[in-house]
């Protein structure tokens, strides 16, 4: 088995490890490796195919492949970034040893002096919503159906009917419109749409395409293939009301039902876990539990826009190759962040902060859709900076820098939370 | 004459301001609720001649993958974008491509070209 050494090993070729590699070259480090399963590197953008992507990164609007074509530029021909696609990794020891297997190479064992966990994140499945029903052929995740139309050149079917109103089911609404599919609904279980206005505009209503909401499946129909299924209301419990049930014909079922972080390596790992996030808990500097392994994107916890990740990131790149250089601060101060009235997660869940102070950037998800909040930061007991909020979705992170400043004025405690009736 | 007020998202960025768009006999003549001059653009423009961008694949021949995906270089009528689509649909090109090549040219004559939206390399010959 071959015995391979790098400063940094990155395991994830998606927005998150290719950012991540580039700002740790920025930053001084000479010895970097990218671990990717796929046969290329891109991740999940390679398969986004519509535009809207970047507008913060780069500040011009892309398609998903394009901004992956943007961060791959960014890292191509450096002697210093060496990548491994087809290259699947099967664990992580303790000792930062991690276990690889390629076609071409066969086993390897790869000692990271320090390690990124850039795995991004999974779909939820049928079997994580439990429908009822028949089991037949014709039921995709959203996510799966857009590989297929996108990538490989199947289509999934032809009569849609796609479950959950979150940006990927309205974006692959659209693209089986535009493949010539008819989209027969989509349906969401909340009273809400959890997806972008600009997408409720563009992806359904352009194509008249109902959106149900407060409606959910409550039997898919057919022995080989998907004939239809029955839907019905549900109550503010989301429970179906028995009497409002009605059948949908489709002979497609497509789920955008939720995405969660893909973090079998980090709980091999023993990484102490998020609950809410489903990522593990790092500080400002996308530090994990263990020391020398950092965390960054989806992985963490589930963003909205890949320019958020990319930014995220960054920040594990450069303390990652600060570490390797033996240039981390070790006089850090720990201040824990707890969330409070309103706000679901907040991350980084912990601050390190040296005596200096330093700036940091919290994000957060509320709990429930708001209108006219106040998102107060406190600390003992005192509130040290707030922001009007006119709206809050769940489905839109909300960002907040903190000065190096405040930080310094921290106790051991920050809690974040809402204060109605602004 | 005819005085008619409608609501409408701003699709330009994620923030989705809603306007309450006044329009006199087909011209938009208040917006009101945009956080932006993008808003009010935005509904004049979707008042009298809606456009919007369209993304798409085609095939190709000799590439890694079967399918190349495309974009527009600018807005389309959006009442032309199904007929877009379906043009695009018989269009097969030959790897390799890159990025921002031009894969049709003034597609229905609309003026606008339609590009690649990555580069493709062509499949390694398999020995």
């Amino acid at each position: 088995m071959q015995e391979l050494t790098y400063d940094i090993v990155i395991i994830g070729g998606g927005p998150a490890g290719l950012s991540a590699a580039y700002s740790a070259y920025k930053n001084g480090a000479d010895d970097i490796l990218i671990i990717e399963r796929d046969f290329e590197l891109g991740g999940i953008l390679q398969q986004c195919i519509h535009n809207g992507f970047g507008l913060h990164h780069f500040k011009e609007e892309l398609t998903g492949p394009g901004y992956a074509q943007r961060c791959l530029e960014l890292i191509a021909n450096k002697p210093e970034i060496t990548t491994m696609v087809d290259t699947m990794v099967l664990d992580i020891s303790t000792e930062k040893k991690v276990l690889a297997v390629s076609p071409k190479e066969g086993l390897m064992k790869i000692t990271g002096k320090t390690i990124i966990l850039t795995m991004g994140c999974r779909e939820r499945t049928r079997g994580a919503i439990r429908i009822p029903g028949e089991r037949p052929a014709g039921v995709f995740t959203a996510g799966a159906a857009q590989r297929m139309v996108n990538m490989v050149g199947y289509l999934p079917g032809h009569k849609i009917v796609i479950l959950g109103s979150g940006d990927i089911g309205l974006i692959m609404a659209r693209r089986m419109s535009l493949e010539g599919c008819q989209v027969q609904a989509v349906l969401e279980i909340c009273p809400f749409s959890n997806g972008l206005t600009r997408n409720i505009v563009q992806c359904l209503q352009d194509y008249d395409i109902p959106l149900l909401l407060a409606h959910t499946i409550t039997k898919i129909h057919g022995k080989d293939r998907v004939t239809g299924i029955t839907v019905a209301k549900v109550d503010a419990k989301m429970q179906p009301i028995a009497g409002t049930e009605f059948d949908i014909e489709c002979d497609t079922l497509l789920l955008s039902v939720g995405l969660i972080p893909e973090n079998e390596l980090s709980r091999g790992l023993h990484l102490e876990m998020h609950p809410l996030t489903n990522g593990p808990i790092v500080d400002q500097h996308r530090t994990t539990s263990m020391s020398g392994v950092y965390a960054a994107g989806n992985v963490v916890h589930v963003h909205d826009l890949v320019d958020f990740v990319s930014e995220e990131a960054e920040i594990a790149g450069k303390f990652a190759a600060l570490e390797v250089k033996g240039k981390l601060h070790n006089d850090l101060r720990k201040i824990k962040v707890k969330t409070g009235e309103g706000i679901r997660t907040c991350v980084p869940q912990i601050l390190d902060i040296p005596p200096e102070g330093e700036a940091v950037k919290l994000f957060m998800r509320v709990g429930a859709p708001e209108r006219k909040v106040k998102l107060e930061i406190l600390s003992a007991g005192k509130v040290i900076q707030n922001k009007i909020l006119p709206v809050a979705k769940p489905s839109e992170m909300i960002a907040v820098d903190i000065s190096a400043e405040n930080t310094k004025l921290m106790g051991s405690e920050l809690i974040v939370r809402l204060s109605r009736g602004v | 004459m005819t005085v008619e007020k409608r609501t409408m998202n701003c699709i330009t960025c994620p923030m989705g301001c809603e306007m309450t768009v006044t329009i006199d006999d087909g011209i938009v003549i208040n917006v009101e609720g945009n956080s932006c001059l993008r808003g009010k653009k935005y509904a004049e423009v979707e008042v009298t001649a809606p456009k919007r961008m369209l993304t798409s694949t085609v095939k190709i021949k000799g590439g890694i993958l079967p399918l190349l995906p495309v974009v527009s270089q600018a807005p389309l009528p959006k009442e032309k974008i199904l007929a877009c689509a379906r043009e695009l649909r018989k269009i097969s090109v030959e790897a390799p491509i890159v990025l921002g090549q031009v894969i049709c040219g003034n597609i229905l004559g609309l003026g606008v070209n339609v590009i690649a939206a990555r580069s493709m390399k062509q499949e390694e010959q398999k020995v």
